[in-house]
């Protein structure tokens, strides 16, 4: 799905400008990371192109198409092929796990088979291959108040595989995770993207994360672009001036911080991303 | 409050009181006087007429339960009355609680149905019953939709107050998805909402079993009936036997019904 922005701002109803003068252009297929330090707009952002919050300025074109120019029916057709991984998947905590995957497809779903789903789940082998993706298979009937927040992440970001969409947005998608299961599931949303040629957005904490898996990575400070640049071309410098508020601190997927100016190596290379069998890290998160 | 001391700006004595709690205390003052005169208290009579009382009471004692078996199956008829009052109720409380809950529907829509809420939760279940004693004729049929309709407005008003106090994300999260409204409150909202719904129901059977006790007092059939006639007939220790049999009835379903609500949540 491609995505065009013209000067896109958010302003709350206090006053508080959270994104202003945002001009972004995403191709279909492309995966872009957004980094930057807290505060700096990135749900905000996402948010907004998700189309689940209403710009206050400039203008937003999904495939070509203002999403609030829509008619209500338009509106839910184009978010069925939206997905949202959130940082806290907002999933009510007696909902089942495989319940909650298959409501990635309700907009897709005729409504007797919404409901119908509800009383007897009605694609447990999809919501199964799905879950075997993030290895939390054996989860499949456990209720989602009964898992840690790593593993509830994990479900959050099944269902988005789930519902098959052609946008991925996801906002901190592996915050709960460590980091090889980060890695693990961060390489599975690569592969669901490029196997469909879906788009993916992604508002990440670990700098090195984004710097690994997305070709492409956007600077927000302070609601505002700090840079647009292809991952290779991200220096040390410009990380540092991004997080310049947070003590210049860099943060990567340690959980000690790495102090950027006791980096004697330069920040890790673009390697060309494989996928990470999950099988190997069984029991974490 | 240059000399008062304090520790970085904070007094260290309390702030007076505000002008408006002591109205607040005189006002209830005034009113508990007020309403002394209206009520005909008379608390020096319980004293006065102790010896009438004693002798009165003496008569429930011991209690008669020769027609044990009659009381019996009329406590069981005054259950069925509940139940049916009750299961009728939730199912018409479920989409009136959905209609009245602000954080779903438009002002005009949960306005009007929270006032024909309030109405229905207004009047009493005696009150309903006996106009429904005109519809559908003595017994029980006209306890049930008496419970059904006085229930509705209270399961209604606490259905909507469970759902006005949930967290709108799952609900958005749904949304997200290009779910339709009923979709996003069957994921969305239902779910959160559940054991609360499960615990308020088994309460108003609780309190529905109680009540549906007096309605054959007006000829609303069950146990009601029963009691009426033998305190009508100055049969008091057959009374004390009645009552002592709903008393039991209550408690155990008060006690059961307990703990179907903790296995619930």
């Amino acid at each position: 799905m491609s995505i065009v922005t013209h000067q896109l701002g958010l302003e709350h109803g206090n006053g508080f400008r959270a994104l202003h003068g945002l001009n972004l252009k995403l191709t279909a297929g492309e995966r872009v990371a957004i980094i930057g330090p807290s505060g700096a707009g990135k749900t905000s952002l996402i948010r907004l192109l998700g189309s689940a919050l209403r710009p206050t300025n400039g203008r937003l074109e999904l495939l070509g198409e203002n999403p609030w120019q829509q008619s209500a029916a338009g509106l839910r057709q184009l978010r069925t092929r939206i997905g949202t991984i959130h940082q806290a998947p907002p999933i009510p905590p007696r909902l089942r796990v495989i319940t909650a995957i298959l409501a990635g497809r309700l907009g897709r779903w005729p409504a007797w088979k919404g409901l119908l789903s509800l009383l007897y789940p009605v694609d447990i082998a999809g919501a199964q291959q799905a879950l075997a993706r993030l290895d939390l298979a054996d989860r499949l009937f456990e209720r989602c108040d009964r898992l840690s927040g790593g593993q509830l992440q994990r479900v959050g970001i099944a269902r988005v595989l789930y519902q098959q969409p052609d946008l991925i947005l996801a906002d901190e998608p592996v915050s709960a995770l460590d980091p090889i299961l980060a890695d693990a599931a961060i390489a599975q949303i690569v592969a669901e993207a490029e196997q469909r040629g879906a788009t993916v957005l992604a508002s990440l904490h670990a700098v090195d994360l984004a710097l690994k898996w997305f070709p492409r990575v956007i600077g927000l400070r302070s609601g505002q672009l700090a840079f647009d640049l292809p991952a290779a071309e991200v220096s040390t410098d410009m990380l540092r001036d991004l997080y310049s508020s947070e003590g210049s601190i860099v943060p990567t997927q340690a959980n000690d911080p790495a102090l950027l100016h006791a980096l004697t190596e330069p920040l890790p290379e673009i390697t060309d991303p494989k996928v990470v069998r999950l099988d190997s890290c069984r029991g974490r998160g | 409050m240059k000399n008062t001391p304090s520790i970085r700006g904070v007094p260290l004595t309390p702030p007076p009181s505000h002008l408006s709690t002591t109205i607040a205390w005189g006002v209830l003052f005034v009113l508990l006087i007020w309403s002394w005169e209206g009520a005909d208290m008379r608390p020096l009579d319980l004293i006065k007429y102790s010896g009438n009382m004693s002798i009165f009471i003496k008569e429930f004692f011991p209690p008669n339960f020769h027609d044990w078996r009659i009381y019996l199956e009329e406590m069981v008829v005054t259950v069925h009355i509940a139940v049916w009052g009750t299961v009728l109720a939730i199912i018409c409380a479920i989409p009136c609680g959905l209609l009245s809950s602000e954080n779903l529907v438009p002002a005009w829509v949960y306005q009007p149905m929270r006032r024909v809420m309030d109405a229905c939760r207004a009047i009493n279940e005696m009150v309903f019953a006996m106009l429904f004693i005109v519809a559908v004729g003595l017994g029980p049929f006209a306890g049930v939709m008496a419970l059904w309709v006085h229930t509705t407005g209270v399961l209604a008003k606490l259905f909507a107050e469970a759902v006005e106090a949930i967290d709108p994300r799952p609900m958005e999260g749904v949304r997200a998805t290009g779910a339709n409204a009923v979709e996003e409150i069957l994921y969305g909202v239902i779910p959160q909402v559940l054991p609360l719904w499960i615990s308020y129901s088994l309460y108003r059977f609780e309190s529905n079993v109680r009540s549906a006790s007096v309605l054959g007092i007006v000829g609303a059939g069950g146990i009601g009936v029963i009691l009426h006639e033998v305190i009508r007939g100055f049969d008091y220790a057959e009374t004390a036997a009645v009552l002592i049999i709903i008393i039991v009835c209550v408690t155990l379903l008060d006690l059961i019904s307990a703990r179907i609500r903790q296995w619930a949540i």
